[in-house]
């Protein structure tokens, strides 16, 4: 077969054909161009074999075999293909008797050499994977080695237990930190290690972190240590996992905390405390103060007594602050023994200088006030310092309030205000807080505070109170009657202010305009109201001052109402007590002006009608306490009746008129009427009102003479 | 301190393993490298793999097919970049590194090319090590891409790449089996921040394209391995290009990438359902 049946142009269609059939038979990376260049390679081994009957188509079977595995034509496609290739393209088109067992061979060969391959591989994989495993497994050893000096060497606590509880290991500073040697730790148990002052939370977080609920818990902790001294520690545990996630073990992290947690207890202790008497200070005062006020509890109660020592500073002042800080912390440890003594469980503080407080809850009034006898009666022991024996007393405002009724501002003032009126009272007593008392004194220093600007801000009005005849019923005259309209109290009659106005001296410009604003509408009544009669009041101060006569004769000019038509009250008590030289002087002198005086509140005071005599008094006003015993004459005591008849006929002895004051009923009239009083006035004539009112009544005509 | 406080994740996660411990070898639970291996007809695998394997293939039969397109594209994108210059490859997740690896194919055009081999299967870094063997301008390393700092912090990727010269990226059918929760964009956008001016990255993705309903079978079955599957759409895996500028043809089917002349035009190429592009940094 010279020239061959395999030339160049069969060869080429061979290798192409053999490309076509390989291709997407394996995964190669080859590109079309490599395969093509293997193809071709084959093709001519093929070729090679087929032409040169020299050759040995078994050898050259195997080559092609073993070049498609080369190849990684691994699928077993690639040979069935080429098998099928060969026999049809090769052994089908010649009748050489050796190609047909070509194919044979290839597939022998490519046998052998997948089986070399695949056991190559497998052994490659199998060495890289026990290599892996040795890397890891010696990286985990240096892990551990890394851990186990972590774990020695470490400065804090470090325990390892199991999830049942049981302690595995812990390292050299736990041992040190609690005292136990490792041998006890392994035989004992993590509940074993409960304190008494453990939080509750804290092994209720434990029990979920050892039930994998959780992965960590840290918490502030106190243990026992094996002396039985206690340690403060910073304890954090952390759960350990198996590979599926189930809890396996626990490592705590102990840090010794102690010097830290007293070094925290010993500052929070200085914030809290006075360190002078070591009592508790006024932080921590109102703290517990207001812990006890928001007491839940139905039926809570909390005590103060509010403590203050009489003359403390005389003692200061005059001994030194030595013997004073000493006094003081005398004091504190009688006032703590005294508590104590009690029962009650009171705290005692001091808020400063010499002011110490009881807080004390539970405690009902009486065992409150037993408590502020035994604390007085403490302090009032005799204390001998620096050869000086002092004996001092103390004052003490009680205060015992239902819990979450008020506030501690609240309470603190009601004690002070109390506690001030102790001192008032005298040394060495105990005030119980008077709810209405205390409401009284607020509402009064508002008054005093208000009082001064009220007449400028025009807050002031007069009503009249009619004066009546009792004979025929006629109108003999009014009273000028002061009304505060109080932008927070309302309308306030002179009852609720007078006394206050005459304590700051607001009476003064007070009365000087009443009796100006009085004359003056009087005046503009004179026609409406012929010959009425104005009264006005007088107080003590403006009895006192020398302007007084000067103000009312200013009065009367500026009005041009007749001094005869305008009368003056003043008190007996008024005129008993004042100067010889003040104001029967000044009466005198009113009277020398034409203006009637009047003894106003007649019977309260000491009723001298002898001196009176002396006086130039015109007119005499019953008291309404009087009237009292006339309300029913049927079921008066004859005495009674007697005594206001006959003070009656005394005074019309003595040329002086009489009226009667707060009359209300129509018996108590008809009574005055036949005692012969000359004048009434009350609810039951008429209440103040406008001179407006007054004049627009209807009222019997003056009988001449009848005054 | 407070009871109860919670220590944060990440500080629990290595009270159960530190970061330092290494992964234990399971060769019981089959591994995607070695899988891989598999499907490429190669034999660097153990039953457990090759089980697997065969339950995906019976599931879906066009597999061998997609992964003979991916290993295709590979090939393709490395003659594509040693053409453009390239002469460092840094393979993120390369496996097991059967015939036609990156650095044949890449050393068969420009033989002075160094490629950097980086995975997290031990035995498939240690396979590597063997074969590798007296071959200073390849390297592997074992380190896990999820984590980009510890991978271009680590010594022997420095020492044996230059971040001074362009470097060609692949994230080549890995990135898949990043979760979302581990954010794959950022950690591609972490790897292109370090990567000098004028480098690359090949990217190939599974996306679940027109047969999701076999996809999501595909992924129930990856769920086993130690690296579960999570394929996403066109538009996810476009956003993992940002900041690179996509060369001809752009983001296309695994097939389409720049065939070979002469290859005749795949019929419906969507049934191959891998995305794949290159990009490179400005």
């Amino acid at each position: 077969m010279t020239g061959g049946r395999w030339d160049g142009p069969a060869r080429d269609e061979l290798a192409r054909a053999w490309a076509e059939a390989l291709q997407g038979t394996s995964f190669v990376a080859l590109g079309r161009r490599e395969l093509r260049q293997l193809t071709r390679r084959l093709a001519d081994t093929v070729a090679a074999a087929a032409d040169d009957p020299a050759v040995d188509v078994a050898g050259a079977g195997e080559q092609i075999g073993q070049a498609l595995v080369d190849a990684h034509f691994t699928d077993s496609d690639a040979l069935d293909r080429t098998v099928a290739l060969l026999s049809q393209r090769v052994v089908g088109t010649a009748d050489d008797p050796r190609l047909p067992a070509l194919p044979g061979a290839v597939a022998a060969g490519y046998t052998r050499s997948l089986l070399g391959v695949v056991l190559a591989e497998q052994e490659q994989i199998r060495l890289a994977a026990l290599h892996a495993r040795d890397r890891a497994r010696a990286a985990l050893q240096a892990s551990e080695a890394r851990f186990r000096a972590v774990f020695t060497d470490a400065a804090v606590g470090i325990g390892i237990g199991d999830v049942a509880g049981n302690i595995l290991d812990a390292n050299p500073a736990l041992v040190n930190m609690l005292g136990y040697p490792l041998e006890q730790f392994r035989q004992r148990t993590v509940a074993e290690f409960l304190h008494p002052d453990d939080a509750a939370s804290m092994w209720d977080d434990y029990r979920d972190l050892v039930e994998g609920r959780r992965d960590s818990l840290r918490s502030e902790k106190r243990f026992f240590r094996a002396d039985g001294a206690t340690i403060w520690t910073q304890l954090t545990v952390s759960l350990i996992r198996g590979p599926g996630g189930e809890p396996r073990f626990q490592a705590a992290i102990i840090e010794d905390v102690t010097d830290r947690h007293r070094l925290t207890e010993r500052l929070a202790y200085e914030a809290t405390h006075d360190p002078l008497t070591d009592l508790a200070n006024r932080s921590l005062f109102l703290s517990r103060l207001a812990r006890a006020l928001a007491d839940p509890t139905p039926g809570a109660r909390v005590g103060l007594c509010l403590l203050d020592l009489d003359s403390f500073k005389v003692i200061n002042d005059s001994l030194g602050h030595t013997v004073g800080d000493r006094l003081l912390t005398a004091v504190a440890d009688r006032l703590t023994a005294a508590v104590t003594g009690s029962g009650t469980g009171g705290l005692v503080a001091r808020l400063g200088g010499d002011e110490f407080v009881v807080l004390t809850r539970h405690t009902d009034p009486e065992e409150l006030d037993e408590l502020a006898r035994a604390v007085l009666a403490s302090v009032a022991v005799p204390v001998t310092i620096d050869g000086y024996q002092l004996a001092v007393t103390a004052s003490i405002g009680a205060v015992d309030a239902p819990a979450g009724d008020s506030t501690p501002a609240d309470l603190i003032r009601a004690a002070d205000i109390t506690l001030q009126q102790a001192k008032a009272e005298g040394s060495g007593r105990v005030v119980f807080h008077d709810p209405d008392r205390n409401a009284t004194q607020l509402t009064l220093y508002t008054l005093a505070a208000t009082l001064p600007g009220a007449l400028d801000r025009g807050e002031f009005t007069v009503l009249y109170q009619p004066l009546v005849r009792l004979a025929d019923g006629g109108l003999q005259g009014v009273e000028a009657l002061l009304r505060w309209q109080h932008p927070r109290f309302g309308t306030l009659g002179p009852d609720r202010f007078i006394a206050l106005a005459e304590q700051t001296g607001a009476i003064l410009p007070l009365g000087r305009w009443i009796l100006a604003e009085a004359c003056r509408t009087a005046a503009a009544y004179r026609d409406a109201l012929p010959g009425l009669l104005l009264s006005v009041n007088i107080a003590v101060r403006q009895l006192q001052h020398p302007g007084l006569v000067e103000d009312v004769t200013r009065a009367l000019s500026d009005s041009g109402l007749s001094p005869d038509r305008l009368q003056l009250e003043v008190t007996e008590h008024a005129v008993m007590t004042a100067d010889p030289a003040g104001p029967p002087a000044v009466l005198r002198k009113l009277a020398e002006l034409g203006v009637r005086i009047a003894i106003d509140d007649f019977g309260t005071g000491y009723s001298n009608l002898a001196y009176l005599r002396r006086l130039p008094v015109h007119e005499l006003k019953l008291a309404g306490v009087f009237l009292d015993n006339l309300r029913d004459p049927r079921q008066a005591d004859p005495a009674d009746l007697h005594l206001v008849s006959t003070l009656i006929r005394l005074a019309h002895g003595l040329d002086l008129t009489v009226t009667a004051e707060a009359v209300e009923t129509a018996a108590q009239a008809r009574c005055l009427r036949e005692f012969g009083a000359d004048t009434a006035q009350g609810w039951h004539f008429g209440r103040p009102t406008t001179l407006d009112r007054i004049a627009a009544a209807r009222w019997p005509a003056a009988e001449p003479e009848a005054s | 301190m407070r009871h109860g406080a919670q220590i944060p994740t990440k500080y629990r996660a290595r009270v159960e393993r530190p970061e330092w411990a290494p992964l234990g070898i399971d060769l019981d639970r089959p591994s995607a490298a070695r899988v891989y291996d598999f499907y490429l007809g190669g034999f660097h695998n153990f039953a457990a793999d090759r089980e697997m394997g065969r339950q995906a293939i019976q599931m879906w039969p066009e597999l061998p097919e997609i992964m003979r397109s991916n290993r295709g594209f590979l090939r393709r994108a490395v003659e594509f970049l040693v053409h453009a210059g390239v002469r460092q490859f840094l393979d993120l997740g390369s496996g097991i590194p059967t015939v036609g690896n990156v650095h044949e194919v890449a050393q068969r055009f420009a033989p002075d090319t160094r490629v950097m081999y980086v995975d997290n299967d031990p035995v498939a870094v240690e396979h590597s090590l063997a074969i590798l063997a007296g071959d200073d301008r390849t390297s592997v390393v074992q380190a896990d891409m999820r984590d980009p700092d510890t991978v271009l912090g680590n010594p022997a990727v420095r020492s044996h790449l230059d971040l001074s010269r362009p470097i060609a990226v692949l994230m080549v059918a890995v990135l898949h089996f990043v979760p979302d929760e581990d954010d794959p964009a950022g950690l591609v956008a972490r790897f292109r921040d370090e990567m000098p001016a004028g480098s690359y990255l090949a990217l190939s993705h599974a996306t679940t394209g027109e047969r999701a309903d076999r996809a999501a079978e595909h992924r129930g079955l990856y769920q086993r391995t130690a690296t579960p599957m999570t394929m996403r759409s066109r538009e996810q895996i476009e956003r993992l290009f940002d900041g690179w500028e996509l060369v001809e043809p752009g983001l296309v089917y695994l097939p389409q990438w720049r065939p070979e002349p002469g290859t005749p035009a795949m019929d419906r190429p969507e049934r191959m359902p891998g995305l794949a592009g290159v990009g490179r940094k400005p």
